[in-house]
């Protein structure tokens, strides 16, 4: 609740915190607009939820910031001393992996080649070893780390991926639908583990998700995007707005407010 | 300098086979060439680049066609030049490009095989058919020079973009989100393959130097965990399959490169079935 009044008292400038904007962002491809005219402003420490129907350009989004697609428009992190841009580190949790399950890469592996230069197929580096631990311990992981990738189970893995996004400490956190898969505990954890992250860290988050409990439960602020941003503002707000909501197909809401809803046509 | 090798193998192999210089020569190559293919196999089989790696044989033999027509006595150069160039643009395009990589791998391996035959069958295809098949045996003190620098060379590149390799492996986002220039290191990737499988295609042959590539990773992967003994196995079957292919074909007089490949398919068998047993 501070939080939302804190940012209607100081949209426009950072309020001496450091914050990402996002400025007509545009994404084009081939001769498809997938986005326009984006304008997202995330102050350090919120949780922003992205919602949307499918082909909305969610994922895109992720994308360019990762720049992985071009875009049009700005994407700028500014620092907490003044409207000075900086290069925000970035961590990204994949919405789910699409990787060979059958290759033998161990959790570690993936840490080392990550973190190290030293080459994952030649050495194990003690220190990353340790590193990799403190960070799965993090997560509630540990005893992941000499497992197989392709033997995790899916909640195992988002966390397996989560932990190291946190390494180094990002400070901008990307989260991709990172609840497919997961079971309801290891739902839980997640997000209790996202929460936590907040208060310690100074990091900002943007959280694409179709679980509409969760997000009212834990965000700062829901962007309903499609094309462009058609509505954002408190999760109280933008979920009270049914009318709106329904025009994108997200359906399901009960008259006293409890947030179940479901994308229509979605499948998981 | 060769002379130490000799001495060195007549030492410690006191047996007949090693006796002819030309074995001497063949065992070096076989030493240099199939740590490369142990090492660089993990990850083609891992990115499921196995047509891949094919077809990029299969531009090899495009350029060394092309290399006879330009460059005369040595096509070496010329197909190490084209199969680059080739590699490259199959990457770029499949970067750029939504067509599934199989089509794309598809559509230019056989343009480059039509323009290959084409090419050849005007100079006399005889000449170049020995490419086809390879002749291990025939290797000389200049070309295991070549070999030992692209040994050097791979192993180099292979320390200093092996972790980027994997993490594109795993997942592209996910290597884009940590810095890795991602089509970079995909070009440098294939581009090594390509410049081992044309430079050893003569002694190995079109037609089996894949299965080389593939074989013992795809054995390794039945029965490792990690990275670590992921390489490690699958260098040590293409070397025991090297040798030991080489030492088997001497005695039974049989063609070199596939006595070596029936016995890295023997061990990926074997592995295979065993693969429960190590399974975690």
């Amino acid at each position: 609740m501070d939080k939302s009044l804190n940012h209607a008292k100081c949209s426009g400038s950072c309020c001496n915190l450091c914050c990402t904007r996002i400025e007509n962002l545009g994404v084009t491809i081939g001769n498809v607009t997938i986005l326009e005219n984006v304008n997202i402003h995330i102050h350090c420490g919120d949780l922003t939820a992205i919602i949307g129907p499918n082909g909305g350009g969610k994922s895109t989004l992720l994308k360019a910031l990762l720049g992985e697609v071009p875009y049009t428009g700005e994407f700028r992190f500014l620092d907490a001393r003044g409207d000075r841009s900086i290069e925000p580190v970035i961590g990204y949790v994949p919405q789910h992996l699409d990787f060979d399950t059958g290759i033998p890469a161990s959790v570690s592996d993936l840490f080392t080649a990550c973190l190290s230069k030293r080459p994952a197929w030649l050495m194990r580096p003690g220190s990353i070893r340790k590193r990799a631990k403190e960070g799965l311990k993090k997560v509630n992981a540990e005893y992941l780390l000499d497992r197989r990738l392709g033997a995790l189970s899916g909640g195992e893995l988002q966390r397996v991926l989560l932990a190291l996004a946190l390494d180094p400490v990002p400070n901008l956190l990307l989260l991709d639908e990172p609840v497919s898969g997961m079971d309801q505990g290891g739902l839980e954890l997640f997000y209790n583990t996202v929460a936590e992250l907040r208060h310690n860290y100074d990091l900002s988050i943007i959280l694409v998700s179709h679980d509409f409990d969760q997000v009212s439960r834990h965000a700062d602020r829901v962007v309903l995007l499609n094309r462009t941003v058609v509505t954002s503002g408190p999760p109280q707000q933008v979920f009270g707005d049914e009318s709106t909501l329904r025009c994108f197909g997200i359906t399901g809401f009960f008259a006293d407010g409890r947030m179940n809803g479901r994308m229509e046509g979605e499948n998981g | 300098m060769l002379q130490i090798w000799y001495d060195i193998a007549e030492f410690l192999l006191p047996f007949e086979w090693i006796e002819h210089n030309f074995m001497k020569n063949a065992l070096l190559a076989v030493l240099l060439i199939t740590p490369l293919f142990g090492l660089l196999g993990t990850m083609v089989v891992s990115n499921k680049m196995a047509f891949f790696s094919d077809s990029i044989g299969h531009g090899a033999f495009t350029g060394i066609a092309i290399g006879a027509l330009f460059g005369g006595l040595q096509p070496l150069l010329g197909a190490v030049l084209f199969s680059v160039v080739f590699a490259i643009v199959i990457t770029v395009i499949k970067d750029k490009s939504r067509t599934s990589t199989d089509t794309i791998i598809g559509v230019f391996s056989s343009t480059a095989v039509a323009v290959g035959l084409i090419l050849l069958s005007s100079g006399g295809f005889n000449k170049y058919s020995s490419y086809l098949v390879g002749d291990l045996l025939s290797i000389r003190p200049r070309e295991l020079l070549l070999l030992l620098i692209s040994f050097v060379a791979v192993i180099a590149l292979w320390v200093l973009i092996f972790n980027k390799v994997l993490m594109i492996s795993i997942n592209q986002s996910l290597a884009a989100s940590r810095g890795i220039n991602t089509l970079l290191v995909d070009i440098l990737f294939t581009v090594s393959i390509a410049v081992v499988v044309t430079i050893t295609i003569q002694w190995v042959g079109l037609l089996i130097i894949n299965s080389l590539i593939v074989l013992p990773a795809a054995a390794s992967r039945n029965i490792t965990t990690n990275m670590r003994q992921y390489h490690f196995v699958s260098v040590l079957i293409s070397m025991f399959s090297g040798i030991s292919g080489l030492i088997v074909s001497y005695y039974l007089d049989t063609p070199t490169g596939a006595t070596i490949v029936l016995i890295a398919a023997f061990v990926f068998f074997a592995f295979f079935f065993l693969r429960k047993r190590f399974s975690q």
